[in-house]
């Protein structure tokens, strides 16, 4: 076995120093009854050459967004990697090291992740950013539990804009946690009206924006009217590209941040891993959930990284930690961190701007179909249309002719009659004239 | 004139205190932030001229700089891999963190999940045009069920922490289906750190249960804690201190018998795959650290995947989404309504699980098939013990062998040479080691836990043992220095990391605005 290094005659002699007749011995604590002598019904171990060949054959099942005039977003969305984003993420030193518990020989982790923290506080505009979650969806649900704890209060409300997984993900933590959610009902068109839910109880009330519909929403009015409570505003961004294009989360007075920081250098992979963003104002940092990179001194004054404010976790804390996390989303910090150095401040906010004209372009060209209108008059790369028939089989009919033409809101929020027949789009820098006249005349044929 | 290829001489040996004009010492390179690398101008992409249109931002454009660094893709490049040298790694040398598992990572897997039918597919493609990856993940689960005797099989927890927030839920959601408020979990003084912090995130006081002087469960004690409160008991097996928990049938009874269920925390698996099955020891729920055992990279911290096995008892109650294969091809069940007989109890994360560490996983378990994984506990057993008999003299053992995937060292050895645990695990730093897990677990003092897979040859094992023995003997002697100032050869000696806690600096700031 390839990966394997122990020859038979190691294994005799290692037994003979141990002092075990065999390795059956070695196991001498486990049960009979739990002792098993056959093997298991599996295939045996193969080579390279097959097991390539085995995943390959799945691989070539499915339709790859780069195969597709591709534009699905609602939560996942697609851009150009740089090819040196994926070549750094593999130097062994990066992919193979564990969490940098030792910091004298993990300085190269723990410098990136201080860089990945300012670049994520940077811009979301908030003070600090720890060194990411799961995914948005569980950084979501973090927030809340987080906003739970500093304001002794139970009750979260989720506006009707909300991504429905993160609802869903939030929704469930909070139930187990003790906590209550209200979630406000599913506002398409992005008008809602949260400031009169907020009551003394509240602890946050969660705003996307973009929110899952595309619209931009205005949390001015919202800080202050949830600040004027005593809750906090906890801003969730699904696309982080959108911040090179509007004004941030912490510009707008948010107490907390949480994002999907996946479109930045990690790509799709059918959902995970990706890699969840979490940042604060400074006051709130010793209830932040994960780790957090610290600047300091080594014993010969030099300026060195490492892990901090440790006595919020689980290793130290145990049952009194902020949060349960350990393992979070290490190298996808690494791929977002090189893809955003790359782009710099001129490269992000113009790839932003791209986006939003590439949008704008699609919009216009989809909206001149008859019967399809765009419930948005503000977004940034993704809009909602309404279609003239249900737009889960339309999809498939688009797919059926090798099209990836958004996603259904009912494939996210099913059996509402009033949602059945729109369609969420996303554009981004990768579509070409070609891709969006393919799009163009595949809709306009499969709804003729 | 040509002088490359010209033989230097030695010269006299290397000055340790010699201070370089650049600061840099040799391959060891000081590199700046990447903020104070930066100049206006410069750009690492290429992106076409935008079109001059009017935005539908409305009165919510930015009006501000976000602050980004402005760099070159050269710069960029030798930025990280800069950094990139600045950091241990398995491919570069042993790492015997004990409970982590740092085995080899395979190359196979990383080309296989880069393959864009599987990393170039959007989780929300409709489901005829993702039959692959939901076979793939299908497969994956069906391994993972046969490995560990168990009917089912949560794919969609992201981490070893999420699965078990994922095992417990699904205690509570049977808990309240059967109409019961029980409040109190049960979990050994050693388990790892997750286990109560994932217990108080399910609102359960956790209770802790002493271990035996075989550092075990205490049978005895555990079974005087059982009563109606108790939901569960969160085991891990083998235990932290690198030992088989030769009662867990007993114990499995036990919480049964008292209504409560079994939380197996799995991060230790990799002495048991293909050996032992989980479900024939009376578990009712394991999460499965594909990172650890399956091989998938550990990223500097991330990330994993953290599938979790259920018995037939806990198994309706499993999260949204999973994977069904209905016959004629692979569905995606998302919704409680599209759920049949089952009743989840809600949904752990946005999509369906950690796809890129599925590929990889699967790579692996394929790679070794049923022969091959059974050899990795068995190799994984022999190599922990191989250790552990060969520096018993020398170290101090709390416990006797046979040890499991890992062995467990305390402090006993050092004492009266002025050397911690610290200084002793900073030492190896500097022999070209990375330290073991040192003071976990709690029960022991002074904590070494040793593990070093299965992928570590003989040879290399020997020169571990080679080192630590001298490194015992060196303290044993009085040569304090070496272990007290370690380490002197890695690119930063110790971090103030109190100073570190007391005025965070959790990012940097232009000048300008401190």
């Amino acid at each position: 076995m390839r990966y394997l290094p122990l020859t038979q005659s190691d294994r005799t002699d290692m037994l003979r120093t141990i002092g075990a007749a065999s390795i059956d011995d070695l196991f001498a604590d486990v049960p009979l009854a739990a002792r098993r002598s056959e093997p298991l019904d599996l295939p045996p171990h193969q080579g390279e050459i097959e097991v390539e060949r085995m995943l390959r054959t799945m691989a070539a099942k499915n339709l790859a967004a780069c195969d597709a005039p591709f534009f699905c977003g609602a939560g996942a969305y697609r851009h150009h990697i740089p090819a040196s984003v994926d070549h750094l993420i593999q130097r062994s030193e990066f992919l193979t090291s564990y969490t940098p518990y030792q910091p004298e020989i993990s300085q190269g982790t723990l410098q990136y992740l201080f860089e990945f923290q300012t670049q994520v506080a940077m811009l979301s505009g908030m003070d600090i950013a720890n060194a990411s979650m799961y995914d948005g969806a569980t950084a979501c649900a973090e927030a809340v539990l987080m906003a739970n704890r500093a304001t002794k209060r139970r009750t979260a409300i989720l506006s009707g804009g909300l991504h429905p997984q993160y609802r869903a993900v939030t929704e469930t933590t909070s139930h187990f946690a003790g906590g209550i959610v209200r979630a406000m009902a599913v506002a398409p068109d992005g008008v809602e009206d949260i400031i009169n839910a907020i009551d003394d109880d509240t602890a946050c009330i969660v705003v996307q924006t973009p929110d899952f519909f595309g619209h931009l929403r205005d949390l001015r009015p919202l800080a202050e009217a949830a600040h004027a409570r005593g809750a906090l505003l906890v801003a969730v961004t699904t696309e982080p590209l959108a911040l090179g294009a509007i004004l941030s989360p912490g510009e707008m007075g948010a107490d907390i941040f949480v994002g999907e920081g996946q479109s930045l250098g990690v790509g799709l992979n059918f959902g995970g891993p990706y890699l969840g963003l979490f940042a604060a104002r400074s006051a709130l940092q010793r209830q932040m959930p994960g780790r957090l990179c610290g600047e300091t001194v080594d014993a010969q004054g030099r300026r060195g990284y490492v892990l901090t404010l440790s006595a919020r976790e689980q290793h130290i804390r145990r049952e009194k930690a902020t949060s349960n996390i350990c393992t979070n989303s290490g190298l996808c910090c690494l791929a977002f961190t090189i893809h955003v150095a790359l782009l710099g401040e001129a490269g992000f906010t113009q790839l932003a701007l791209l986006n939003h004209q590439s949008a704008i372009v699609l919009a216009q060209a989809l909206t001149g179909i008859p019967g399809v209108t765009c419930l948005n008059e503000y977004f940034f790369n993704e809009f909602t249309l309404r279609l003239p028939k249900p737009s889960a089989p339309v999809v498939d009919a688009l797919a059926a002719k090798g099209i990836l033409g958004g996603v259904p809101v009912s494939r996210l929020i099913p059996g509402d009659p009033n949602l059945e027949n729109l369609l969420l789009v996303a554009a981004n820098e990768t579509n070409t004239d070609a891709d969006r006249a393919a799009f163009v005349a595949a809709l306009r044929e499969v709804l003729a | 004139m040509m002088r490359q290829g010209r033989p230097t001489a030695p010269g006299k040996a290397g000055d340790e205190t010699l201070t370089t004009f650049s600061g840099h010492r040799g391959l060891d390179h000081e590199e700046p932030l990447l903020f104070e690398r930066g100049a206006e101008g410069r750009c690492g992409v290429d992106l076409p001229a935008p079109a001059k249109m009017a935005n539908r931002l409305g009165d919510l454009a930015r009006p501000s700089t976000i602050g980004l660094p402005g760099l070159s893709e050269p710069q960029v490049v030798r930025h990280f891999v800069r950094l990139s040298r600045k950091n241990y790694a398995i491919d570069s040398g042993l790492y015997p963190l004990g409970s982590c598992t740092m085995k080899h990572n395979p190359r196979l897997n990383e080309k296989l999940a880069r393959l864009p039918g599987f990393a170039d597919l959007h989780p929300l493609q409709p489901i005829s045009t993702v039959q692959g990856a939901l076979e793939l993940i299908n497969t994956l689960a069906h391994w993972l069920r046969v490995l560990t005797g168990m009917p089912a099989v949560a794919m969609s927890p992201k981490a070893g922490a999420h699965g078990e927030l994922c095992g417990l839920m699904a205690i509570r959601a049977a808990l309240d289906a059967r109409g019961e408020k029980r409040n109190r979990v049960l979990a050994p003084e050693s388990a790892h750190g997750t286990n109560p912090a994932t217990a108080a995130m399910c609102g359960f006081s956790v209770d802790p249960i002493p271990a035996d002087a075989r550092g075990r469960v205490d049978l005895a004690a555990l079974k005087a804690k059982l009563g109606p409160d108790v939901a569960a008991i969160m085991v891990t097996n083998p235990n932290t201190c690198g030992l088989f928990e030769n009662d867990i049938i007993e114990m499995a009874k036990a919480v049964h018998d008292a209504g409560g269920y079994f939380y197996c925390d799995g991060a230790n698996f990799n002495a048991l795959v293909g050996r032992v099955r989980p479900g024939d020891l009376g578990i009712d729920a394991m999460h499965i650290n594909l990172h650890k055992t399956f091989s998938t990279p550990h990223g500097g911290g991330g990330p994993g995947a953290g599938p979790v096995v259920f018995s037939q008892a806990l198994a309706p109650f499993a999260p949204l989404p999973f994977v069904v294969d209905r016959g004629a091809g692979f569905d995606l069940v998302e919704f409680d309504t599209d759920a049949g007989d089952a009743t989840p109890f809600g949904r752990m994360t946005a999509f369906h699980g950690q796809m890129g560490m599925f590929v990889r996983a699967l790579s692996y378990m394929l790679s070794h098939g049923a022969d091959g994984l059974r050899q990795v506990a068995e190799d994984a057993v022999l190599n922990a013990n191989y250790v552990l008999a060969s520096l018993s003299q020398d170290m101090s053992a709390p416990f006797p062998g046979p040890c499991m995937h890992e062995c467990l060292f305390d402090d006993a050895f050092l004492k009266g040479t002025g050397v911690t645990t610290l200084d002793f695990a900073k030492a190896m730093i500097d022999e070209g080691y990375h330290p073991m897990t040192i003071y976990f677990p709690l029960v022991v003092h002074g904590a070494m836990l040793i593990e070093p897979t299965e992928t570590e040859s003989k040879e290399s094992l020997d020169q571990l043992i080679s080192v630590l023995r001298s490194l015992a003997q060196a303290a044993k002697a009085g040569d304090v220095t070496r272990f007290t100032q370690a380490p002197h050869y890695a690119p930063r000696n110790r971090l103030d990391e109190t100073r570190a806690a007391r005025t965070p600096v959790l990012r940097w700031r232009p000048a300008k605005e401190e």
